[in-house]
């Protein structure tokens, strides 16, 4: 890792892997990009990710690109402790400066976890938000969860966050699934960011809005990360979304990292036959 | 005995509850109690009445009682509704228990939608007919997120259904079933009772046992224990008013009140829900 880096880190992901079926040496020798599959074939096991190593400091934004398949999702599932993994750790440094072990805490604890240090906004609007109740009430949730009990209160965060996140003040008491998709992620975003997490997720953040919404949400993105200083992992499958926002990379294919750098230059240079080929089908 | 002939044996009315309900019934109801606000499942039984109207509250007060226990039923805060009447008859036949309607006589009362005004003391039961014990159904429909809402005291669904409330409406317009935080732990469903009731359930020196036959559910206030409806910090709780309405009967306003067939003239007449604490008022014999 770069030993110049004076930020600590706030996101450490070491050695994550997760296997569907045993896993020996014969089994990570016969999967992996080399072998062109993830799928053991004399054993059967499935190694969803294996050996995925990263750090994220806050205010950076690392990107997490492959293809559909490649293990990206699996990662982003162990990292928001929806899936336990089957080997190696995730460590989150809190907003109070203490560290948090999510690949060893129980559901609960990674429930008052997500409430309070860690976001994730997800591709789909209806996956993080309830579309039934108002722009404000989705933003009441988080905050209610973090023991907020005054309505007042309540009212004033749940505006403020809407005017950061750019939705007009008077839609914030309609339902959200009166509202258009670029919104419902704004409206997203503002909840996300609702308890100030040291850490957010954001999972093919801008994938099916069109391109000019898309462009519009993606700045936001960008100077949200860059206000709060937040420490962002970005999950795409599009070189546009990872060269807008991340500054960092990694680059996955079949279960595992195959090249990892800074975005500008893996763009620009990209080393890995696979990383070439994704460089050159977003170019093309 | 031929078959047709056991089956025309007529049914025995003292044996509503065999003892081993019995039993099971009260380590339901202890562990009610021991845990406050937790709802704890019983084998709700077949009842002489069907469910949904009253069978859970039936089968607590048949649990708890003796020969020696004074009953008291009400329904709406009325000890001559039809209901009220046939399931007094019928705690009374089974058990050999005296009814009464005063409440200061009764050891139990039995209750569908009021707690009585006043009168209720240390050592006195309240057992309440519910028709729908989780509070959090109208928030949540699968049964195990329910169960880990309440393990982990997960209750800010409730607060965005509070929050939505007030916005879309001005006011939290919830009214029997208000949600109430119970010891500090459990949010449980004050059901059937409207809000006018629930201080009254606040720190009170009598217990009150809910009983849910349809879901199968007991749950329990222990005496003295904190009941806090879940409000706003900035949103006092509010009981229902009706702003300048007096009793016809005995003058009160200060009593949960009901609407009763107007006269002529088209003035709302008034008068208590709760017929006994009325008729003591005003210095009538209950019947």
């Amino acid at each position: 890792m770069n030993q110049i880096d004076v930020e600590p880190e706030v996101l450490e992901v070491s050695a994550l892997g997760r296997a569907y079926g045993p896993v020996d040496d014969g089994v990570i020798a016969r999967t992996g990009p080399l072998a062109g599959t993830s799928k053991c074939a004399t054993t059967g096991t499935v190694l969803a990710a294996w050996d995925v190593s990263f750090a994220v400091a806050a205010g950076e934004a690392l990107g997490v690109i492959g293809e559909s398949g490649s293990g990206k999702s699996t990662v982003m599932r162990c990292i928001a402790g929806d899936v336990v993994p089957s080997a190696g750790t995730v460590t989150l440094r809190r907003s109070d400066g203490s560290f948090a072990t999510i690949t060893e805490m129980s559901p609960a604890e990674v429930r008052g976890l997500r409430v309070h240090d860690l976001a994730i906004v997800h591709q789909n609007p209806a996956d993080g938000l309830d579309l039934r109740i108002t722009a404000g009430g989705n933003i009441a949730d988080p905050l209610t969860a973090a023991g907020w009990r005054n309505f007042g209160s309540i009212r004033e965060r749940a505006g403020e966050l809407l005017r950061r996140t750019e939705v007009p003040l008077e839609r914030m008491d309609d339902p959200v699934g009166a509202f258009s998709g670029g919104m419902r992620q704004r409206v997203q975003l503002a909840r996300a960011l609702a308890n100030n997490p040291s850490v957010v997720l954001l999972d093919e953040p801008t994938t099916g809005l069109d391109a000019s919404v898309a462009a519009g949400v993606l700045d936001l993105i960008r100077s949200l990360l860059e206000e709060f200083s937040i420490a962002a992992v970005v999950v795409s499958h599009d070189f546009s979304v990872i060269e807008m926002l991340t500054q960092r990379c990694v680059v996955m294919q079949h279960g595992r990292v195959v090249e990892h750098g800074l975005t500008d230059q893996l763009l620009e240079d990209p080393i890995h036959p696979y990383s070439q080929r994704l460089v050159g089908a977003a170019r093309s | 005995m031929s078959l047709i002939e056991s089956l025309l044996e007529p049914e025995q009315d003292d044996l509503i509850m065999d003892a081993g309900a019995t039993r099971e019934i009260r380590r339901a109801i202890l562990t009610a109690i021991a845990v406050p606000g937790y709802q704890v499942p019983f084998g709700s039984r077949e009842m002489p009445v069907a469910r949904g109207w009253g069978s859970g509250g039936l089968q607590v007060t048949m649990a708890l009682i003796g020969s020696d226990d004074v009953v008291k039923v009400i329904d709406q805060g009325d000890d001559e509704g039809v209901n009220a009447v046939n399931l007094r008859r019928l705690i009374t036949r089974a058990s050999g228990a005296v009814e009464t309607t005063e409440v200061s006589e009764a050891t139990i009362v039995q209750t569908r939608h009021r707690v009585p005004e006043g009168g209720l003391e240390v050592g006195q039961i309240l057992v309440l007919q519910v028709p729908e014990p989780e509070p959090l159904r109208g928030v949540e429909r699968d049964v195990r997120e329910l169960e880990r809402m309440h393990a982990e005291a997960d209750y800010s669904r409730m607060w965005v259904s509070l929050y939505e409330d007030r916005v879309r409406n001005g006011v939290i317009t919830r009214t029997t079933g208000y949600p109430c935080m119970v010891g500090g732990r459990y949010v449980i469903s004050t059901t059937p009772i409207p809000r006018w009731d629930v201080p009254l359930l606040h720190r009170s020196p009598f217990l009150s046992i809910f009983g849910a036959g349809r879901a199968k559910r007991i749950y329990a206030i222990p005496p003295d224990t904190d009941v806090e409806p879940m409000t706003f910090e900035d949103v006092p709780f509010e009981v229902e008013e009706n702003r300048g309405a007096v009793c016809r009967r005995c003058g009160s306003d200060r009593s949960f009140l009901v609407a009763t067939p107007s006269s002529t003239d088209g003035v709302d007449l008034w008068a208590c829900s709760d017929t006994s604490w009325c008729n003591r008022r005003s210095g009538i014999d209950s019947p």
